[in-house]
């Protein structure tokens, strides 16, 4: 499974309250959240993000809340994949539980600026700045988790083995 | 082994886990909220699970967007009260009955020493405090557990945090997680357990045995704010007592950690030597003392409550300075007790009278304020001092707004000052 697209570029500590405003929770219809994807520092972000885009952030991405809204809203606003030198734990389950991809690989993260093409191979591992042509390893995911992943998330998952 | 990584052995039916291991283990409570819930009962429906593993280990509590703020979250709660009735759901509360979901559960007795325990909501890891392993997950976690009674976990490391000395007057276990947040980060404990028990040179009646229910909740209650995975406490008499008195006496397990188990760092907290400590914004890392803040941060708003600080030990802290005072002019101070019970307590203590003539509004128990839900949301510019537990971009309302967390005592001081203050102010 690849991956390719225009890089949406954060910093550290990016938190579940700028990705999905609580004041937007009171609904669980996915495309009304993904409506105000990170409104709270990227205003422009819903208008410029094409489907495909890979979304990239510094250290403890998606700390905060345990609120699914906010890897959901990421994933329903087109993103394909999120890059980020370090992920806070309740978001990386998450996101694996609902099959948004996600990599763990600080120095992509570091590397990679707002709108640089960027291509990833879910199943290597790696991932490729195609403006400048950069390389980089990720941490592959184990096989527990691939399996979730595989399966399109965690209730598949479950279901398949009931 | 480390206590969280006993407790996850013991449910996964292994004698021994390590560190980074990925088990599946058995659990004894699965929570969610008005806001995470529906989601989970959605992905619960569309995957076709018939009927949840056991009625009375589920708990649904209505205290985010309620008594409901609009028409959508009205529309949240019914989608949840409708599969509580349908599932016979035991420990479902509802406007009247509910509070603060992590003041609420352990009022209840849901949640005891050696306990798994998942839940919808990031503060999960309050439930640490009594000696369980407890932590928040997503919708899609909560609606496996609900159907399976299972989950997964990666066993984490953990820092253990010696502690040692007593709290000085005025300074409670909020300046104790304040300052350790300062001190290691919002991503110190990544993916970790943060384990607290008594140094091997503390003092009897100094250490862990100086901490109150109340002080230790709140510092469990925080650990996911320093990207801790759990909080944990070692179980002594005063947890025993606790758990007698709220559960009745159920039996349960406790878990000590092994003299040789493995921590990624050993930490010494001397107590004595912590001071009132605020969070700056818009990061709950961001730490000065009390008296390292020379300027005057005007305020314009309070909040006491919380899950973090919403228990009568709070409302004791926050009445007994307010008595006979008046709040500030220009300044609004909103008091949130957690749950119905800390309601009553404090009508016949005395506290509600006090909080209402010293010109504060005191509301039934919700999560409101915190996450700039309803009952005080910010406008652009304004600023508030609020005893709760994340100080993010918007977190309680305009994204131009600014949160500055502290205990019931500064927040107390500040809104009868007017700004950011201590005694004597």
């Amino acid at each position: 499974m690849k991956a390719q697209g225009l890089a949406h570029k954060y910093g550290d500590n990016v938190d579940t309250d700028v990705i999905i405003p609580a004041r937007y929770l009171n609904t669980s219809d996915f495309k009304e959240l993904a409506a105000h994807c990170m409104e709270d520092i990227d205003s422009g972000f819903v208008k410029k993000v094409q489907k495909g885009d890979i979304m990239v952030g510094e250290a403890n991405f998606g700390c905060g809340s345990s609120r699914e809204h906010a890897p959901i809203a990421i994933k329903e606003s087109g993103i394909s994949c999120v890059i980020a030198a370090s992920f806070a734990r309740i978001f990386y389950r998450n996101a694996i539980n609902i099959g948004l991809p996600i990599m763990e690989c600080p120095e992509a993260a570091k590397a990679i600026n707002a709108d640089d093409k960027v291509s990833v191979n879910f199943d290597t591992g790696e991932i490729t700045n195609e403006t400048t042509g950069g390389r980089f390893q990720s941490e592959p995911f184990p096989e527990f988790i691939k399996e979730i992943i595989n399966a399109g998330g965690l209730v598949n998952a479950v279901k398949s083995k009931m | 082994m480390t206590m969280s990584q006993k407790i996850l052995a013991k449910k996964a039916g292994l004698t021994e886990v390590k560190a980074g291991q990925l088990i599946r283990a058995k659990l004894d409570m699965v929570l969610g909220n008005d806001i995470t819930s529906p989601v989970a009962i959605n992905e619960f429906e569309k995957a076709g699970f018939a009927e949840v593993f056991d009625k009375e280990k589920i708990s649904l509590v209505m205290d985010h967007f309620t008594p409901n703020k609009d028409i959508k979250a009205a529309e949240q709660c019914k989608r949840c009260r409708e599969f509580a009735a349908k599932h016979r759901i035991t420990n479902f509360y509802d406007v009247g009955e509910m509070g603060i979901e992590h003041c609420l559960l352990p009022e209840k007795g849901l949640v005891k020493p050696g306990d798994l325990i998942i839940g919808a909501d990031s503060h999960t890891c309050t439930y640490g405090a009594l000696g369980a392993f407890s932590t928040g997950v997503g919708s899609t976690d909560m609606a496996v557990g609900m159907a399976t009674g299972e989950a997964w976990f990666k066993v984490p490391a953990a820092i253990r945090f010696n502690l040692s000395g007593k709290l000085s007057r005025n300074v409670s276990g909020k300046d104790v997680i304040l300052h350790i947040i300062g001190l290691i980060g919002v991503d110190g404990a990544l993916y970790q357990s943060m384990e607290f028990g008594s140094s091997s040179g503390a003092a009897t009646g100094e250490g862990l045995a100086s901490l109150t229910i109340d002080d230790r909740l709140c510092m469990a209650n925080m650990a996911i704010e320093a990207g801790g995975k759990n909080g944990i406490f070692e179980v002594d008499e005063i947890t025993t007592e606790y758990i007698q008195a709220t559960t009745g006496g159920r039996s349960c397990e406790a878990f000590a950690p092994d003299s040789d188990a493995e921590y990624s760092r050993v930490i010494e907290i001397n107590l004595s030597d912590i001071k009132s400590t605020v969070s700056f914004p818009h990061l709950p890392e961001n730490t000065k003392t009390v008296d390292e803040i020379t300027e005057k941060i005007k305020l314009d708003q309070v909040v006491i409550g919380s899950c973090t600080n919403g228990r009568i030990s709070d409302m004791k802290a926050a009445a007994e300075i307010l008595k006979g005072k008046k709040v500030a002019p220009g300044l609004r101070c909103i008091v949130i007790p957690g749950t119905q019970k800390i309601f009553l307590e404090c009508m016949e203590l005395g506290y509600a009278q006090i909080f209402v003539e010293a010109g504060c509004v005191f509301s039934t128990p919700t999560c409101g304020p915190c996450l700039g839900g309803h009952m005080g949301i910010l406008a652009k510019g304004e600023r508030a001092l609020a005893t709760t537990n994340r100080n993010f971009v918007g977190r309680m309302g305009h994204p131009e707004s600014e949160v500055y967390l502290a205990s019931p005592e500064v927040a107390a001081f500040s809104a009868v000052a007017g700004y950011i203050a201590k005694e004597n102010d």
